[in-house]
């Protein structure tokens, strides 16, 4: 069975799918958290009360109707901690998604593209790559350096740019083929001018769809990372370093662990679901 | 075959080769390893001496040089910490870390074949979309989280499962279905499009015509062709496993390689940590090298 049937006869697909327009709300909220965080925050996400230490969120009883979703063990309000921390997941997941791809694009284009040794060095490279275990390399090299965001980024964005890779490679590839570039080499184009002009244009909608994707594991690493206690220093409100801090406290209270949960688990799910939805919108465009 | 298996072979050492250049780089990243290993209250006499007692103060080409030379032959140095051989420490703490990684992947084999089958078998019902539901779910679930709200469930609340260390098989339930399920989605969409492939082809009309029963079909004739590519991903993700699982070690408190690793991080141990590096990249080569030649064996067009 082609794909072609799939998307004729079955659920429906791209901007028709409930799922990608889910993806799209969640994304587009978690963006408009991420920008204007300072002035969405209710308090300071640093401010330290100890007077009003775990105070429980809203769904709780004796909860406190200054603090919607309660406060952690040192008072600070956890919904504006939220906030802050979705501006830094977002922040970090855009920052080394742009460096994993500058990286990845750059390699799989020049293999699939110009084939032959180049190629075999791209393939050995991206093998390489993927056998090198990436959170403990990650954790080893923060650890090694010390904590902070720009090296995390850099860190991160050495270490995810294979997916690009394989895929600028093998979509190039085909590209490289095609009556267009021909044309183009006909007409006296330098190799510069066919890769930026012809062949890029033709393989960025794929590249898109691993960029979303990729967001969403970068997402997920610096969360990651974070609990380990080798991620976003602290006092930063990264979600996964508000998981690690209430990790004492959650045989108690178990929400200190589940608010910042919810959020990476339910914005990670988002950019997936807008990535496939964004897939399918480019896989039935190219067929029309 | 015998060329298809020598040439993957030198890619493998090639592949080896470099991701130790990379783990000995990594290691000197931060400078001066002495200050590091003496320590924040340190004299400058204490750090000379710490720099004599390690050979640090040799030329960096000449101890790449005599660690590769070691490692090669199974000696992966000293610990500066536990103060014994780090391929003794590897080894006592390993079975831990393979026991968990084959739990989590027999545990994923056993939910996503099944649930790919089913899922082509009723290609685009209420079925097939749950599956495809669970998949999403599956990916967008951080792995420590889930390790901390099972522990919740069924440690403290439930009390059926212990929460942390090794002492029995139970211990390895919890760990092994959350590792588990960071391989699912992979598997499940991988044996689904495989079905669903297998089942439009000739040798299945084939096979219908003949008047095969319809479990014959499914699990003789196309599953032998849609397993090809999940059994080549398996064997990759039991290496990812492997190497992801020093988050739910640390979860936990399995004392595996994972653990080890992180705790030689804090200490600035770094014999051991250069060995893990390698030792789990060496284990992620054979078992790419394995999934490719089961596929060669299992399919004979790719052995070209």
């Amino acid at each position: 069975m082609s794909t072609a049937v799939a998307i004729n006869a079955g659920p429906r697909r791209g901007w028709r799918s409930a799922g990608t327009w889910i993806g799209a709300v969640i994304v587009g909220a978690a963006l408009v958290c991420a920008i204007f965080a300072p002035l969405l925050v209710p308090h300071d996400p640093f401010a330290q009360d100890l007077n009003r230490r775990l105070l429980v969120p809203f769904w709780m009883e004796g909860h406190n109707p200054d603090f919607i979703l309660g406060t952690d063990q040192l008072g600070r309000d956890y919904l504006s901690r939220l906030i802050w921390g979705c501006r830094i997941s977002m922040l970090i997941g855009v920052t080394v998604t742009i460096v994993s791809a500058l990286i990845g694009i750059t390699i799989g284009v020049l293999g699939g593209f110009f084939g032959g040794r180049i190629d075999d060095a791209v393939l050995f490279a991206i093998t390489t790559r993927l056998s090198i275990p990436v959170v403990l390399v990650a954790l080893a090299v923060v650890g090694l350096l010390g904590t902070s965001m720009t090296l995390l980024v850099l860190t991160l964005g050495l270490l995810l740019w294979d997916r690009f890779a394989v895929v600028a490679r093998s979509t190039s590839m085909q590209v490289r083929n095609l009556d267009f570039v021909a044309a183009a080499w006909c007409a006296g184009c330098s190799r510069f001018r066919v890769l930026s002009r012809e062949v890029l244009p033709n393989i960025a909608s794929h590249l898109v769809v691993v960029a979303t994707l990729e967001i969403a594991l970068a997402i997920l690493l610096e969360a990651t990372l974070s609990f380990l206690g080798l991620g976003v220093p602290p006092p930063l409100p990264s979600w996964g370093l508000m998981i690690a801090e209430a990790k004492d406290y959650m045989f108690f209270s178990p929400w200190v662990i589940v608010i910042p949960g919810v959020a990476l688990f339910v914005l990670v799910l988002g950019i997936n679901l807008l990535g496939d939805g964004l897939r399918d919108a480019f896989a039935t465009r190219s067929r029309t | 075959m015998l060329r298809f298996l020598v040439r993957r072979l030198i890619v493998a050492l090639l592949v080896a080769a470099t991701v130790m250049t990379l783990a000995f780089i990594l290691t000197r990243l931060s400078g001066d390893l002495a200050i590091s290993i003496a320590g924040p209250n340190a004299t400058a006499s204490d750090i000379e001496a710490v720099r004599k007692a390690y050979g640090l103060d040799r030329p960096v080409l000449e101890q790449f040089f005599d660690w590769v030379g070691r490692a090669v032959t199974g000696d992966l140095g000293n610990s500066y910490f536990f103060q014994t051989r780090v391929s003794t420490l590897i080894a006592e703490r390993m079975p831990v870390t393979l026991t968990l990684g084959l739990t989590g992947l027999s545990l994923a084999l056993l939910l996503s074949i099944p649930m790919g089958i089913l899922a082509a078998v009723r290609e685009n019902t209420s079925f097939d979309r749950a599956v495809q539901m669970v998949a999403l779910i599956g990916q967008a679930m951080p792995s420590f989280w889930l390790g901390l709200l099972l522990m919740i469930v069924f440690g403290l609340t439930l009390g059926w499962l212990p929460i942390s260390g090794t002492g029995s098989w139970e211990h390895f339930v919890m760990p092994g279905t959350v590792l588990a399920f960071s391989a699912v989605p992979a598997l499940t969409r991988l044996t689904r499009a495989g079905m669903i492939q297998a089942m439009g082809s000739d040798y299945i009309r084939t096979a219908r015509a003949k008047g095969l029963s319809r479990a014959s079909i499914l699990l003789k004739h196309a599953l032998r062709n849609a397993a090809i590519p999940v059994v080549a991903i398996a064997a990759v993700q039991l290496g990812f496993m492997l190497g992801g699982s020093i988050v739910i070690e640390q979860v936990f408190a399995l004392h595996g390689v994972g653990f080890l690793a992180w705790e030689s991080i804090a200490k600035n141990d770094f014999p051991v940590v250069q060995a893990v590096v390698l030792v789990l990249a060496v284990i992620y080569v054979a078992l790419t090298m394995v999934s490719d030649l089961l596929n060669a064996v299992l399919d004979p067009r790719l052995r070209a």
